[in-house]
C-alpha cells in the first residue's frame, strides 16, 4: 500500500510551478496536425502546442493527398488521438494504409530532414502500423503492435508515466499524469525487439505507480497489459515519438484527476494553486527542440 | 451479380483478449474453456477477380504481422469443439466491411462496382462441451437474430474446409411504384389499417403500424375527399410519421380535463419557462427553447451551450447495442442540427433495466416464441452501444447513471443526451437561427437510405408487441457521422455555405424536409434522386426510412458548387434531392410522377384535437413493520451493495470522458473512486468557465405521489450542480417523461400531477425548462414461460437533467472527504420520509411517505451553499441521494479513503435518520479553520455531525450503531458489478 505521504513526497507540486515559469517563447517552426476519418483530438493538440509556443495547422488527410497543403511546409507532423475508421481492421491500421498508399514519398522525405513526428494514442497506433517507430536502421517495417487491452474494453483513466530514457522529448520531466483512453494500447513486440529497444534507449515512457515505483504490469497502474509497462517509444533516430496516454488532455491543474485533493492540500500549506499541469512540460520540450 | 468470392481469415498469433472474452462467457453460465475469435473478410466481385498474389497483399493490409496472421480461402486450423460464425443479415450496416473495402480500393486505386462487396463476420471457435440447447443459447448471446446471421458447425463438420463463404445480398422486387389507398372503409377495417398498416399487394402482408387512430383517419379521409382523390401510400405514411405521438407529442399537446385546456406541454412546461424568463428579464439565460433540435442557454458573451436528452427505448429492447448506439449518435445530430450547427462536446446516458442478476422469462409470442433479452444482455448491449457511439465520435461521456427495477424487464429505457457549444455569431450571422429560403436546394448529407428503421416513429408510439417490425432496428455508423459532423461544424458552417440544417431522425426525410419547409413554406422533393443502399425500395420507404447518419440542409444555389466540392473532399456523400419553395405545399415526385401533394398546413396542423380525461388514483402501500436494529453495520453494507446505490464504475471507465481536453470533475472522484452526482467540464479551453451536468429521477416514488416524484427529480438534478459550486441562476432543466399505458386515465392523472410538479418547482427554483421529450407507451405485452399473458408497464419515469455554468472551475468542489480533522456537516433538514426509498425497498415494503420539498427554503439554502463554495470554505460536498444520509456519508468517506466519526443529532430512529431520502440536503466537509465563516453563512441549515478521522466509519446515536472499516464499505460498494 502506498501512503498518502509518499505520494505527496513524490508529487511536491514543484514541477507545476516550474513549468509555469517557463517562458512562452514562440518558434518559427510550424506543426501539421492530421485530421479526418475519425481522428478527434486535433483541437486540444493544437491548443497544447499553442500554449507551448508553436503554431500549427489542422489539415485533413485528403487535402494533403490533393496537395492543397504540403508536408514540406512544416517541421512537426502530429497524428493526434481519435478513432480513425472506428478502429476497424485494427486501431490505426486503416488510416496508416491511407497514408502509406497516398503520402509515403512525402513522408519519407519529411523524415530525412530535421523534422519531428509525434503520435498520440490513435496517432501512436498509426505510427506503429506505418513502421515509423521503432524504425531500426531506418527500415519502416512493422515490428511492434498495440494490441487490444487485456481487459477487453476501452479504458479511460489517469495514469502516471515516468521517462524511461533521456532525450529532448523527456528532458526535465520527472513524471507525467494524464489520461489514457483507448481500447488497443497493449504494447507488444518480440523479445528480440524489446531487447533492442532497451539497448538503444528507445523506450520513452513507462506506466508506473503513483509513487513512481514500477507498475510491473499491475492493473490499473499499467492500464492495458503492455509488456514492461511501455507507454511510449521513440524511433531509433529519436525524431519520432509514439505515446498512448494523452498529455494534451490535461494541460491545466484543474484537468488532473486528483486536483481537488491537491488543491485542499496546497491551500492549507498556504501555497498558490498552479495553473498549468505537469504535462505541459512535454509540449514545451517539443517547442524547445525548434528554438 | 458476383462470381468471384474470396474469404480472408485473420487471427491473433496470441490473442490478448482471450481470457476476458472467455471469462465473460463463463460468467453468463456457459461451461466453455476457451473462445477464440477469428475476423473474417469476404470479398465478392463480379467482373474483376483478385489473383492469389493480390489477395495476399489485401491480407497484409488487414493485419499487423507482429501479432496477426491470415489465411486466404483456407480454413483457420485450431483446436476447438464448435465453430460459430456471426455475420450481418443482408442490408444491415457493416462498418468493418466498409473500411476494408475502402482500404482495398485505395491500395489498388480502383472502385468496387454496384453489387460487389466486402463484408465482415466473426468466427468464434469454442472449446468446451456444450449441449445443443446450450450452444444455441450461446449463439444468441454472440448474435442478435434481428441483425445477425449465425452459422454453427461442429469440429467434424468444420473439417479441413471450414465455414462456408457467405455473401449477404438484398433481394428486392422490380421498380416499385406508389399506390393509392382506399380509406372509404367501414370503421373496423379503417382501425385495422391504422393499427397494422397498409395492405401490401405484392407481399400480401400489412406493412406495419401507421399508429393512426380512427379520428385521425377520418380527418385524413375528409381532407382527400375534398381534394377529390385517394391518398397515395406515400402521403398516408408521411402523415403517420408527422402525426405520430413520437413527433407531435399528442398526449402532451391535448386538452386535459377542465383545468388544462391548452395541454400539459403549454400549461406546465412551456408556461414555466415563459414565466421564469419574464421574471428574470435581462438576466434571462435562455436563448432558444423548445423550437430547435436542442435547447440553448447563454454560456458567456461569445458562446451558447445546447442540450438535448432523447430516449431510444423500443429499438434498445430489440437490439440493445444497435438501439443505444443509434440513440447516442442520433442525439448528437440534434446538436449538429441546432441553429446552423453546434459542436457536440459531451454525452450523457441513463439506463433503466431489470436487475441484471435476474432473468425473468418473457416472450413476445405465445408458446415461448420470440423471447425478450435478459436484463444482463440488455445492460451489456446498451452500455457498449453508447460507449462505441461516444468514443468513436470523440465526444466525452462523463455523466450518466443506471437504475434497476423489475418493471423495466419487459421494456428498458435508454436515455442519451448531448451538450453542444456554438458561437452566438460568426461574420455577422447569428448561428443559433436558421431560415431556409424558397429556391434553396434540399441537400441530403451523410449515409445512404435503406430499409432500416422503417416505421421507427410510429413503432415507438405503440406498445411493444409480437408484431414489432424487425426493420425498426438500425445499426449506427459513428465514423460516417463524425466525417460530416467535422466538415459541417468545423468548416462549412463558418464558410456560410448553407442557410438551414436539421437532423434526419424519426420519420427520416418525411419529417426533416417537411419541418424545414415550414421556414419558407414549401418544398419539392425528387425522391428518385435519393441515394440508396440497394435498389428496389418503394417510394414510401425511401421517404420515411430512418437510416442513420443523415442531415438535411438548405443550400443556396450560389453556394452549391463550393458546398458539394467541400463535401467531396471530405469524402462525405451529399446529394441534391429537391428544392425549397413557397408554394405552401409539400410535393414529392418519383420518376416524374407526383406521389405526394399536400398542403403544409394540413400536414403540420391538420391533426384532430383530442380531449383527454384523467382519473385520480390513490393507493395505500404497506409500511415496513421492522423495529430498528441495535446495530446497523450489516445494513449499511447491504445498502451500499444495492444496485441503485453501488458503483457502476465499469461504465465510467469504458467511456472516454477526457477527450476534447476539458475534464475537471469526472464521473468518479477521490482516491476511493466513488461515482459522482455531477460532473464539470470545460467546453471552451482557455476560459475559466465550465459546464456542469447532473440528473435526477425517482421512479420508485411515482406510484405513491407523482407530484412529489417530480419535485425529487428537479431538486436532485439542481442540487447536484449546487454541490460542485454552480449558482442556481445559471441552471436550466430538461424533462424526459417516459410513461406507460398513456391511454389509461389513471396513468394520465399521474402524468398530469408530475407535469404540475414540474411547473411548480421549476418556478420556485427559477430554473427554466429548455428542451424535453416524451415516450408514452413503455409497456410490454407478451407471455410468461407458462404461456400466461403478461403485461409489464414501467413505473412512470421522469428524468430531469440539469445543466449549469460554473463561473470559475478552480473553485469547484469534489465529493471526497479530504483531510484528517476536517469537520462533517449535513446541510438541510432530515425528516422520516422513507416512502419509496431504497431502505424500504430493502425491507420489502414501499411505504407511503415520500419526501416533500419546501423549494423556497431550499432555494435560499442553495444560494448560501454557492456563497460558501465560491469563498473557498468547503472541502467537499455531496448531494444526499438514494439511500439517504447514511449512504452519502459512506460514499464521501470511501471516496476520500478516510474514516469519519459521526454523532446523530436527532431523536429519530437511527435507521430512519440515516436512510431517509429527505430532499434538499448535502454532506459537507470543511477545514476546521473555516468553521466560523462557514457556520455564519450556512446558519441553522448546517448541523455539525462529527469529524473526518481514522480508517473507520463510526456512527453514534445513543449508542454506537455503525462501526465499519472504510475498506469494508468500499468493498461492499464495488462488489455487485465486479467482473462486468
Amino acid at each position: 500500500m502506498i501512503t498518502i505521504k509518499q505520494i505527496e513526497k513524490n508529487r511536491s507540486g514543484r514541477q507545476d510551478r516550474e513549468s509555469i515559469a517557463t517562458d512562452n517563447a514562440r518558434v518559427d517552426a510550424k506543426a501539421l496536425i492530421m485530421s479526418g476519418y475519425g481522428i478527434n483530438s486535433e483541437m486540444e493538440t493544437q491548443e497544447a502546442l499553442a500554449r507551448a509556443g508553436m503554431r500549427s495547422d489542422i489539415v485533413h488527410i485528403n487535402d494533403l493527398i490533393a496537395e492543397r497543403k504540403r508536408l514540406s511546409d512544416y517541421r512537426l507532423l502530429v497524428f493526434p488521438g481519435g478513432f480513425s475508421y472506428g478502429d476497424d481492421t485494427g486501431a490505426g491500421n486503416a488510416y496508416a494504409n491511407r497514408v502509406r498508399n497516398n503520402l509515403w514519398r512525402d513522408l519519407e522525405k519529411f523524415l530525412e530532414d530535421d523534422n519531428l513526428v509525434l503520435g498520440i494514442c490513435n496517432g501512436f497506433q498509426i505510427l506503429a502500423n506505418l513502421g515509423l517507430v521503432p524504425a531500426f536502421d531506418k527500415k519502416y517495417d512493422r515490428t511492434i503492435a498495440l494490441m487490444p487491452n487485456r481487459i477487453g474494453v476501452l479504458e479511460c483513466r489517469f495514469v502516471t508515466l515516468k521517462p524511461a530514457s533521456g532525450s529532448f522529448w523527456t528532458k526535465g520531466i520527472e513524471w507525467l499524469y494524464c489520461p489514457v483512453s483507448h481500447g488497443e494500447g497493449n504494447f507488444y513486440c518480440t523479445d528480440e525487439t524489446l531487447q533492442r529497444l532497451k539497448r538503444l534507449g528507445m523506450i520513452a515512457f513507462r506506466y508506473c505507480r503513483e509513487d513512481l515505483s514500477p507498475a510491473n504490469g499491475e492493473y490499473p497502474f499499467n492500464p492495458n497489459g503492455s509488456i514492461e509497462d511501455i507507454a511510449g517509444i521513440m524511433s531509433e533516430d529519436g525524431k519520432v515519438l509514439g505515446l498512448m496516454p494523452h498529455p494534451e488532455r490535461a494541460m491545466e491543474f484543474t484537468n488532473l484527476y486528483d486536483w481537488p485533493y491537491r488543491k485542499e492540500e496546497l491551500k492549507r500549506r498556504g501555497s498558490d494553486l498552479p495553473q498549468e499541469s505537469v504535462n505541459m512540460r512535454f509540449f514545451r520540450n517539443i517547442t524547445g527542440y525548434f528554438s | 451479380m458476383t462470381s468471384f468470392i474470396h474469404r480472408i481469415e485473420v487471427r491473433y498469433k496470441s490473442d490478448p483478449r482471450i481470457k476476458s472474452r472467455t471469462d465473460r462467457i463463463r460468467s453468463l453460465g456457459f461451461p466453455v474453456t476457451e473462445i477464440h475469435l477469428i475476423d473474417i473478410y469476404t470479398i465478392a466481385t463480379g467482373v474483376r477477380d483478385f489473383s492469389p498474389d493480390e489477395l495476399a497483399q489485401i491480407g497484409a493490409q488487414l493485419i499487423n504481422p507482429v501479432i496477426q496472421e491470415y489465411t486466404i480461402d483456407s480454413a483457420t486450423r485450431a483446436d476447438f469443439d464448435y465453430a460459430v460464425e456471426v455475420g450481418y443479415l443482408p442490408g444491415v450496416t457493416d462498418n468493418v466491411g466498409t473500411t476494408a473495402k475502402q482500404t482495398i480500393e485505395d491500395y489498388f486505386s480502383f472502385r468496387f462496382k454496384e453489387g460487389e462487396s466486402v463484408t465482415s463476420s466473426n468466427l468464434y471457435l469454442v472449446c468446451g462441451t456444450l449441449s445443443t440447447d446450450s450452444l444455441q443459447k450461446l449463439a444468441t448471446t454472440l448474435a442478435n437474430p434481428l441483425i445477425n446471421r449465425v452459422h454453427i458447425k461442429t469440429r467434424s463438420e468444420y473439417g479441413t474446409k471450414g465455414m462456408d463463404p457467405f455473401v449477404p445480398h438484398v433481394n428486392l422486387n422490380e421498380l416499385p411504384v406508389a399506390e393509392t389507398v382506399d380509406l372509404d372503409l367501414p370503421d373496423p377495417e379503417l382501425a385495422k389499417l391504422g393499427k397494422e398498416g397498409i395492405y401490401d399487394l405484392v407481399t400480401q402482408h400489412r406493412r406495419g403500424p401507421l399508429a393512426l387512430d380512427l379520428a385521425q383517419l377520418h380527418t385524413i379521409r375528409n381532407y382527400f375527399s375534398k381534394k377529390g382523390r385517394r391518398p397515395t401510400d406515400v402521403e398516408l405514411e408521411s402523415l403517420a410519421q408527422t402525426w405520430s405521438e413520437h413527433c407531435k407529442h399528442t398526449i402532451f399537446a391535448s386538452a386535459m380535463d377542465d383545468d388544462i385546456p391548452n395541454g400539459l406541454y403549454k400549461s406546465c412546461i412551456q408556461a414555466a419557462t415563459n414565466k421564469i424568463r419574464e421574471e428574470r428579464g435581462k438576466d434571462d439565460i435562455c436563448v432558444s427553447v423548445f423550437s430547435d433540435n436542442s435547447g440553448a442557454i447563454i454560456f458567456d458573451d461569445t458562446y451558447l451551450v445546447t442540450y438535448k436528452v432523447e430516449t431510444h427505448n423500443s429499438p434498445s429492447a430489440l437490439d440493445p447495442f444497435g438501439g443505444a448506439l443509434t440513440g447516442i449518435v442520433g442525439v448528437n445530430r440534434d446538436t449538429i442540427g441546432f441553429g446552423l450547427g453546434a459542436k457536440p462536446c459531451l454525452n450523457v446516458y441513463g439506463y433503466c433495466t431489470g436487475d441484471p442478476d435476474t432473468n425473468p422469462e418473457l416472450f413476445r409470442g405465445k408458446n415461448r416464441v420470440n423471447p425478450t433479452l435478459s436484463p444482463r444482455q440488455i445492460l451489456d448491449g446498451v452500455v457498449r452501444g453508447v460507449g462505441v457511439g461516444g468514443n468513436c465520435s470523440g465526444i466525452a461521456t462523463p455523466q450518466g447513471w443506471c437504475y434497476f427495477h423489475e418493471r423495466y424487464a419487459g421494456k428498458p429505457l435508454v436515455f442519451a443526451g448531448t451538450v453542444g457549444v456554438i458561437p452566438r455569431e460568426h461574420a455577422g450571422r447569428k448561428l443559433f437561427e436558421k431560415q431556409a429560403k424558397a429556391g434553396d436546394l434540399i441537400v441530403m448529407v451523410g449515409g445512404r437510405v435503406g430499409k432500416d428503421g422503417i416505421h421507427g416513429a410510429t413503432f415507438s408510439s405503440e406498445p411493444l408487441d409480437p408484431q414489432s417490425p424487425v426493420t425498426a432496428v438500425q445499426i449506427g455508423d459513428p465514423i460516417t457521422q463524425k466525417k460530416f459532423s467535422d466538415v459541417i461544424v468545423k468548416e462549412a458552417r463558418d464558410l456560410g455555405l448553407y442557410r438551414s440544417i436539421t437532423d434526419n431522425g424519426a420519420g427520416g426525410l418525411s419529417c426533416s424536409v417537411a419541418e424545414m419547409a415550414k421556414e419558407c413554406n414549401g418544398c419539392h422533393v425528387v425522391l428518385d434522386s435519393v441515394p440508396l443502399k440497394y435498389p428496389g425500395m418503394a417510394p414510401w420507404e425511401i421517404w420515411i426510412s430512418e437510416s442513420q447518419e443523415r442531415m438535411t440542409l438548405a443550400v443556396p444555389k450560389e453556394s452549391l458548387e463550393e458546398f458539394m466540392d467541400l463535401m467531396q473532399r471530405r469524402e462525405v456523400e451529399a446529394t441534391v434531392i429537391g428544392t425549397f419553395t413557397d408554394s405552401g405545399k409539400c410535393v414529392v415526385t418519383w420518376h416524374g410522377t407526383v406521389v405526394m401533394d399536400m398542403d403544409l398546413d394540413f400536414l403540420h396542423d391538420g391533426l384532430p384535437k383530442k380531449h383527454l380525461r384523467t382519473t385520480p388514483i390513490k393507493k395505500t402501500y404497506p409500511e415496513p413493520q421492522d423495529v430498528c436494529p441495535a446495530r446497523l453495520d450489516e445494513i449499511i453494507l447491504s445498502m451500499l451493495r444495492r444496485k441503485n446505490i453501488c458503483s457502476k464504475e465499469f461504465i465510467s471507465t469504458q467511456y472516454d470522458h477526457t477527450v476534447q481536453g476539458g475534464h475537471v470533475l469526472g464521473p468518479v472522484q477521490g482516491r476511493g473512486r466513488v461515482q459522482a452526482a455531477a460532473t464539470l467540464t470545460k467546453v471552451v479551453l482557455g476560459l475559466k468557465k465550465g459546464v456542469g451536468l447532473s440528473q435526477g429521477l425517482f421512479p420508485s416514488y411515482s406510484e405513491i405521489d407523482p407530484y412529489l416524484m417530480a419535485a425529487a427529480g428537479i431538486d436532485t438534478a439542481i442540487r447536484g450542480l449546487i454541490a460542485i459550486g454552480i449558482p442556481l441562476d445559471t441552471i436550466a432543466l430538461l424533462d424526459n417523461f417516459c410513461w406507460c399505458s398513456s391511454d389509461d386515465p389513471g396513468r394520465l392523472w399521474q402524468l398530469k400531477r408530475a407535469a404540475q410538479g414540474c411547473y411548480d418547482f421549476a418556478i420556485t427554483f427559477g430554473t427554466p425548462f429548455i428542451s424535453g421529450k416524451d415516450s408514452m407507451f413503455n409497456d410490454f405485452s407478451g407471455f410468461d414461460a407458462g404461456n400466461n399473458p403478461v403485461k409489464i408497464s414501467i413505473p412512470p419515469t421522469l428524468l430531469i437533467s440539469a445543466i449549469g455554468i460554473h463561473p470559475d472551475v478552480a473553485t469547484a468542489v469534489s465529493l471526497d472527504a479530504k483531510l484528517e480533522g476536517d469537520l462533517v456537516y449535513v446541510v438541510g433538514e432530515t425528516s422520516a420520509e422513507l416512502g419509496g426509498s431504497e431502505y424500504f425497498a430493502q425491507l420489502g415494503a414501499p411505504g407511503n411517505t415520500v419526501p416533500s420539498l419546501d423549494a423556497a427554503k431550499a432555494k435560499m439554502r442553495y444560494q448560501k451553499m454557492t456563497r460558501a463554495i465560491n469563498q473557498g470554505l468547503v472541502a467537499s460536498t455531496y448531494p444526499v441521494n438514494y439511500g439517504g444520509l447514511g449512504v452519502a456519508l459512506a460514499k464521501v468517506a470511501i471516496a476520500g479513503r478516510i474514516g469519519m466519526d459521526i454523532t446523530i443529532p436527532s431523536a429519530m430512529r437511527p435507521d430512519y435518520y440515516l436512510f431517509s431520502e429527505s430532499l434538499g440536503r448535502f454532506v459537507v466537509t470543511i477545514s476546521p479553520e473555516n468553521r466560523a465563516a462557514f457556520e455564519e453563512i450556512a446558519g441553522p441549515d448546517a448541523s455539525l455531525l462529527g469529524t473526518v478521522a481514522g480508517k473507520v466509519l463510526r456512527v453514534t446515536a445513543r449508542t454506537t450503531v455503525i462501526d465499519v472499516p472504510i475498506a469494508d464499505l468500499e468493498t461492499a460498494y464495488k462488489s455487485p458489478f465486479r467482473g462486468y
